[in-house]
């Protein structure tokens, strides 16, 4: 059975919106307002500035754009790329397309797991990072590839991995 | 419009040149397996089980999608199609909760049929099902995504014909569900409980809440005094679940089961309806001649466009009746006035309403929908729910003989019993009124223009000299348009009538659920509303403002239409709701 429950996140305080947030994400939908179909560039902006894509966001966006928010949440339920989860400060992705499956990127993402100590999914406690599997990244000459937020890196191997994070400390 | 030939199974046809392969083959008198296919609503080539082969192009196509061509050869019977057919139904099938005997369309379930055609012996591909929990929180509805074959049907529904929108398919690929997401239920969202994707639907995913126990458990009970009431649209399909033909009209048999069944007074809505015609009636009466409120006056008894309007257009909710629907007030005078005279204690009596309608249960849930200290009604059933009932109860419904609704409320007016159909409503109003504004009788009570499946119907009537201008919305896809116009003050009408259901109630989301296949041939509301009109027409009486009962009624309790009693027990009114409640419950 389908528990009877709000959208409120963990805790008992609701995911209210700031007056700031609510404001800039008009902003967003607003330089949108002449385009046909733009509702993927303003997803992609509002996760962009608020870091994932919560209920109340979307349901702020449907009012704003007069689309349904059943078919907002199906589009961002389509693409991995989008989140309805908070993510850290940086998003890792690694690649576990075929190309850089078979050059060895399950490693890879085995070893960023027990690094930061987070599954698939999860962030840090500190917030700082998250992590998730990505499928193609349109990089495949580089296999086997990971990104942090819009940073890539190609050619990755397990020993590289403390190197690359320590950028971001 | 042009045709061209065609080549179905070496035999040449001709069918115009925008037919897809499909259509062509069912013309043609070939019978092509289909799932997701619903006329006129889907048509999306999600389910692969119309495939055939078309000469000169590679692999099998969907031939509900792919349009026919001049000089086209197709093959639709081969072993490579109908193994690929199989293959694809094992394949559905192979996520499918297959718990049949249990499930509320054992029999009455298209996978289940093309299982037995297609002679599906077992499924070799048994592997992960989804199992994504039941959704059973709205009193109207209720989904269970196990069974859902994801054919899409009560998408397009929602999302196209109904405009609703409520639910889509979210996540892709194997964790790929029908839903409103965010795990939340339809009844957070703004599913209006109209009802239609249950009657879309070609398994069990979608149905009614079902309220059968309460009712049984009532009857059981020897403190309660159980009245019943049906609506006019069921009479008119109840015997389809007994395999009568469509548009059999079964009111006696229906009276004689409800007997049976242990109700101690079987009542008809259409009393109600006709009561709601004297109170709406004088209400927009009272706003042409004294500006009492505002025009135009927009119909109130579909709780489904009720719902809409409180979340899509609060700023019209001013223009509703505040009259409450015809199964509320008849509740509410079974419980005040009926009970009172009879001698039952107001709190023994129990009032359980029958309707073609989903959303009247959640309609019968909201908390105003009382007074007094007592509820309307206690319980609501779907058609459906009550051949179930029927069923149950080991009664042979065919074989009954015909009876009639008890005294002293008994029959209704024919004006009532249109009620179940697009246009009825309207029609029921402008017989009462046009009479009370001229002061005499009209000759012509039949207002033709009003009947019939167009979406949009205006009309005119004259009383006097005054022209009372009016508009039918059949179907709540097709509101926007003139509801823009109220919203703007630039509407032209003084009386809306507004069905969520496309043909009104005799089509609602609780009568019985028509096949798919049979929908292409079979035109379900002709067949229905014959049926309703043939009710009014063998009627004695037909102006609701005739209906001895409603007459007593004013005489004896309620004083007259909109009296303060009268809005003390048959008035209500509406608020702005959002569409999309977020309230934490947890506080």
């Amino acid at each position: 059975m389908l528990e009877n429950k709000c959208n409120c996140g963990d805790g008992n305080n609701c995911n209210k919106i700031s007056e700031e947030a609510i404001n800039k994400i008009k902003d967003i939908i607003e330089s949108h307002k002449e385009q046909e179909g733009a509702l993927i560039e303003v997803l992609h902006e509002v996760q962009d500035y608020y870091g994932y894509l919560p209920f109340e966001v979307q349901k702020l966006i449907s009012e704003e754009m007069g689309i349904a928010l059943a078919d907002i949440y199906g589009v961002v339920t389509f693409y991995t790329r989008f989140t309805i989860e908070p993510t850290g400060k940086y998003r890792i992705s690694v690649c576990l397309g075929t190309a850089c499956y078979v050059k060895g990127s399950q490693k890879i993402y085995d070893k960023i797991k027990e690094k930061l100590n987070i599954k698939e999914g999860e962030v840090t406690p500190d917030g700082k990072f998250s992590l998730d599997a990505a499928r193609c990244v349109g990089a495949c000459g580089l296999a086997p590839v990971m990104l942090v937020n819009e940073d890539v890196y190609g050619k990755v191997t397990a020993d590289m991995i403390d190197e690359i994070l320590g950028k971001y400390e | 419009m042009e045709n061209v030939k065609v080549t179905i199974d070496g035999k040449i046809v001709e069918v115009p040149k925008d037919y897809t392969v499909l259509k062509a083959c069912r013309e043609a008198g070939i019978k092509i397996p289909t799932l997701c296919y619903l006329k006129d609503v889907n048509q999306i080539g999600a389910c692969r089980m119309c495939l055939v082969e078309i000469d000169n192009i590679r692999g099998l196509q969907a031939s509900c999608v792919y349009p026919v061509y001049e000089g086209m050869n197709i093959h639709t019977n081969n072993e490579q199609i109908r193994q690929a057919r199989k293959v694809n139904l094992e394949l559905i099938l192979s996520n499918h909760n297959r718990e049949c005997t249990t499930c509320i369309r054992s029999e009455n379930c298209e996978l289940q049929q093309l299982s037995k055609e297609l002679n599906i012996k077992d499924i070799e591909y048994e592997g992960e099902k989804n199992a994504p929990p039941i959704d059973d929180i709205s009193p109207s509805i209720v989904r269970d995504n196990s069974k859902c074959i994801l054919c899409r049907r009560c998408v397009s529904m929602c999302k196209d014909v109904q405009k609703v929108n409520a639910i889509q398919a979210t996540d892709r690929g194997f964790k790929t569900e029908i839903g409103v997401g965010f795990n939340k239920s339809m009844n957070d969202y703004n599913c209006i409980n109209c009802g239609q994707c249950i009657q879309a639907c070609p398994v069990g995913a979608l149905y009614e809440k079902r309220n059968m126990d309460q009712v049984w458990k009532a009857l059981a009970d020897k403190e309660k005094y159980v009245m019943v009431q049906t609506a006019p649209a069921v009479r008119t399909a109840l015997g389809e679940e007994f395999g009568m033909p469509m548009g059999t009209r079964v009111t006696g048999k229906m009276v004689t089961a409800l007997r049976k069944l242990g109700f101690a007074k079987v009542t008809d809505t259409n009393t109600g309806a006709d009561l709601t015609i004297l109170e709406e009636g004088t209400e927009f009466l009272d706003r042409v001649v004294n500006g009492t409120g505002k025009l135009p006056i927009i119909t109130s008894c579909c709780p489904a466009w009720v719902k809409s309007c409180e979340q899509d257009y609060p700023d019209v909710l001013e223009h509703l009746s505040s009259a409450k629907s015809p199964h509320l007030m008849m509740g509410s005078i079974l419980k005040h006035f009926y009970a009172e005279k009879a001698g039952i204690d107001m709190n023994k009596a129990f009032v359980v309403s029958v309707m073609p309608c989903i959303a009247k249960k959640f309609e019968q849930d909201r908390p105003e929908m009382e007074a007094r200290g007592a509820r309307d009604v206690d319980v609501t059933i779907t058609t459906r729910e009550l051949a179930m009932m029927i069923k149950e109860a080991g009664i042979d419904f065919v074989k009954l003989e015909d009876s009639k609704f008890d005294d002293p409320i008994g029959e209704a007016t024919g004006a009532g019993a249109i009620f179940g159909a697009t246009g009825g409503v309207a029609e029921a109003a402008f017989r009462t009124v046009v009479e009370k504004l001229t002061g005499h009788e009209i000759e012509q009570i039949e207002y033709h223009q009003l009947r019939g499946e167009k979406k949009i119907k205006e009309f005119s009537a004259q009383a006097g000299d005054r022209t009372l201008r009016g508009v039918i919305v059949s179907g709540i896809g097709n509101i926007k348009e003139i509801l823009e116009e109220v919203r703007h003050g630039e509407s032209k009408y003084d009386f809306i009538e507004i069905m969520a259901c496309e043909g009104g109630c005799i089509m609602g989301g609780g009568q019985p659920i028509v096949n798919a296949r049979t929908k292409e041939d079979v035109n379900v509301f002709e067949k229905r509303a014959a049926a309703i009109y043939e009710e009014d027409t063998k009627a004695e009486l037909r102006r609701s403002h005739k209906n001895p009962f409603v007459l007593r009624l004013y005489e004896e309790f309620l004083e007259k239409p909109n009296s303060h009693v009268s809005h003390e027990l048959l008035h209500t009114g509406y608020k702005k709701r959002d569409k999309y409640p977020d309230e934490c419950k947890k506080q």
